[in-house]
């Protein structure tokens, strides 16, 4: 999560250092599921080809109840997206893009650099960093802490970190093996082959395959790590005709938890530092990337002397609401599969056992409910519709991708957004497009969306109409967009002072 | 919607003695499991969340 700060702030041109205590990308794989709405942050950031390349895209997730299929969900039922439902890629090889990426910037990571000390001072706070070769000081206007679930800086602090632990251990592995299962999501409910538990199998990069096995609360962590508990285990699940390697095992246990507030006035907590959840949807390292999204641009701002502090409060609103959103839906989750009590035990398998020949019970099962992102639909940031729209987009939610054409070429519209404040007005005669750009174009980038098949860099083409039905823009609209491709406000035909006071809301001046 | 708790039940004499046959000659962990299914597939037929939090909060009452 630091690493996609990183990035962020040197897109906007923010003067900063990152330091990391380790002195290489993470060992082993944790987080491997990469959602859409992150996927087109990566992009965003400049590395979504190269993650998508590298990663294996899926959408279809696959619930089994003993031998058989009790659920299967579709995650991106619908064309005209540029992203997938979802690519996996181990964090390591994600880490090494985002290095890359960094580096391209003009950046580096200060490996084996340690933050040890932290004092808070009322403009910022001075921060002791520990190396081989002695300590520094660093005078920070603002601090990100994004050192993770054990982070450093939140004891430095001495932060209230409250939530639930759940009693159950999980072994995890990566192996390698040349497998003919499909690039689908694959969870098991007491499987014939894991007695008891549960089970997941999904596919990463390079032939390597992702296991995970419950284990229960009394099992012997060190026990289970071992090879040979692990592999016969293993063995059982892929069959003996699936050769493989161990990669990577760990056995953890999990919680949901998080910090009250992630703003402390100049240190600012993303990520696994601020919000803990279990691994069952993959929220973990989605919402990581979400915060760092929602983050940086507003930092921007307030570090350039361009919107009030009090901007940050927003992040603080909009990234704990979607915290607990995350930790609502693991918790879920995690009941589901680690029943804690004989009674939710005995509904859960009557919701199984139903789900053979009950259609409705399917969707109780859940083994996961896979990361979407936050709408923040009552953020302060948001300017509440006036104009009827018809369409699931609405203010405080990110902008959704179509395609279109710019300058003669297919292209993905979210591409075209983000990094500053955007107008999109959707105007086939460009009468509106060049009001709003007389008036705005110094400070946003005005955009026009057209449904004639003529473009340029700042004319789109909805040449398949799907970016109006997604916007209800077919009649004509306006979109405020924020840094970070969240609607901000919309209109049909908008004046200038409703533009203006919108804007300046998104900003936190007003 | 609002929980009924007025008599909705037709031959209500017949659907007791069939809910307690259900439960005939089932160990205590069965009769749990077929009530849990039941109150799945009741809950489902009712579909209104209102309603059935109602339910719920009615049934918990009594302890």
């Amino acid at each position: 999560m630091g690493l996609a700060c990183a990035i962020d702030l040197a897109q906007h041109g923010i003067d900063f250092i990152i330091v990391d205590d380790n002195n290489t990308v993470s060992a082993g794989s944790r987080a491997i599921c990469w959602a859409k709405r992150t996927l087109e942050i990566f992009d965003r950031l400049g590395f979504g080809d190269a993650v998508c390349n590298r990663g294996v895209s899926w959408q279809v997730g696959k619930v089994f109840c003993r031998e058989r299929l009790a659920y299967q969900f579709d995650l991106l039922p619908e064309p005209g997206h540029k992203r997938p439902a979802f690519v996996n890629l181990q964090q390591y090889l994600l880490e090494q893009i985002m290095v890359e990426r960094l580096q391209a910037l003009g950046h580096t990571v200060r490996w084996k650099n340690k933050a040890i000390g932290l004092e808070r001072r009322a403009d910022g706070a001075r921060v002791t960093i520990e190396t081989s070769d002695g300590h520094y000081l660093v005078e920070a206007d603002y601090v990100i802490a994004a050192d993770g679930a054990h982070s450093a800086v939140r004891d430095m602090l001495g932060l209230v970190w409250s939530g639930r632990v759940f009693r159950d251990r999980f072994l995890i592995a990566d192996v390698r093996m040349k497998g003919d299962f499909p690039s689908e999501r694959w969870f098991w409910f007491e499987p014939p082959f894991h007695s008891g538990g549960s089970a997941l199998l999904h596919k990463q990069a390079d032939d390597i395959w992702r296991i995970d096995l419950q284990l229960g609360w009394d099992c012997k962590p060190d026990e289970e790590k071992k090879p040979e508990r692990v592999i016969p285990r293993i063995r059982a699940m892929l069959g003996s005709d699936h050769p493989f390697e161990l990669e990577w095992v760990s056995v953890y246990t999990f919680q949901c938890a998080r910090l009250e507030r992630f703003v402390h006035d100049h240190v600012i907590f993303v990520g696994d530092a601020a919000h803990q959840v279990s691994p069952f949807g993959a929220r973990g390292g989605n919402s990581g990337i979400q915060d760092a999204d929602n983050l940086c641009w507003k930092l921007a701002r307030v570090v350039r002397n361009e919107s009030p502090a009090s901007l940050l409060q927003t992040y603080d609103d909009e990234r704990v609401e979607a915290a607990n959103e995350n930790i609502l839906n693991s918790s879920r989750s995690s009941d589901f599969i680690t029943p804690k009590s004989v009674a939710s035990r005995t509904m859960r398998d009557a919701v199984l056992a139903l789900s053979q020949q009950h259609p409705f019970a399917r969707r109780l099962v859940n083994s996961g409910r896979l990361s979407t992102p936050t709408a923040h639909l009552a953020s302060a940031s948001s300017t509440r519709d006036r104009d009827a729209f018809n369409c699931a987009l609405m203010p405080g939610a990110p902008a959704v991708d179509a395609p279109v054409q710019v300058a003669g070429c297919n292209a993905s519209l979210l591409n075209q957004l983000g990094g500053c404040f955007d107008l999109l007005v959707f105007d086939d005669n460009g009468e509106a497009t060049d009001a709003l750009k007389s008036e705005f174009g110094s400070s946003v980038r005005v955009s026009c969306v057209s449904s004639g098949r003529k473009s340029n860099e700042h004319a789109f083409a909805d040449a398949e109409g799907l970016a109006g039905s997604r916007y209800d823009a077919l009649t004509g609209a306006v979109y405020l967009l924020r840094p970070d491709q969240h609607v901000a406000a919309r209109w049909r035909t908008p004046s200038v002072a409703d533009v203006r006071s919108a804007l300046q809301r998104a900003q936190g001046i007003a | 919607m609002t929980l009924n708790s007025e008599l909705n039940i037709q031959q209500p004499d017949d659907f007791y003695q069939a809910l307690l046959d259900a439960h005939a000659d089932l160990t205590d962990e069965q009769s749990a499991a077929l009530n849990a299914r039941l109150v799945l597939l009741l809950a489902n037929q009712i579909g209104d969340l209102n309603t059935l939090r109602q339910a719920i909060a009615a049934a918990r009452e009594l302890i």
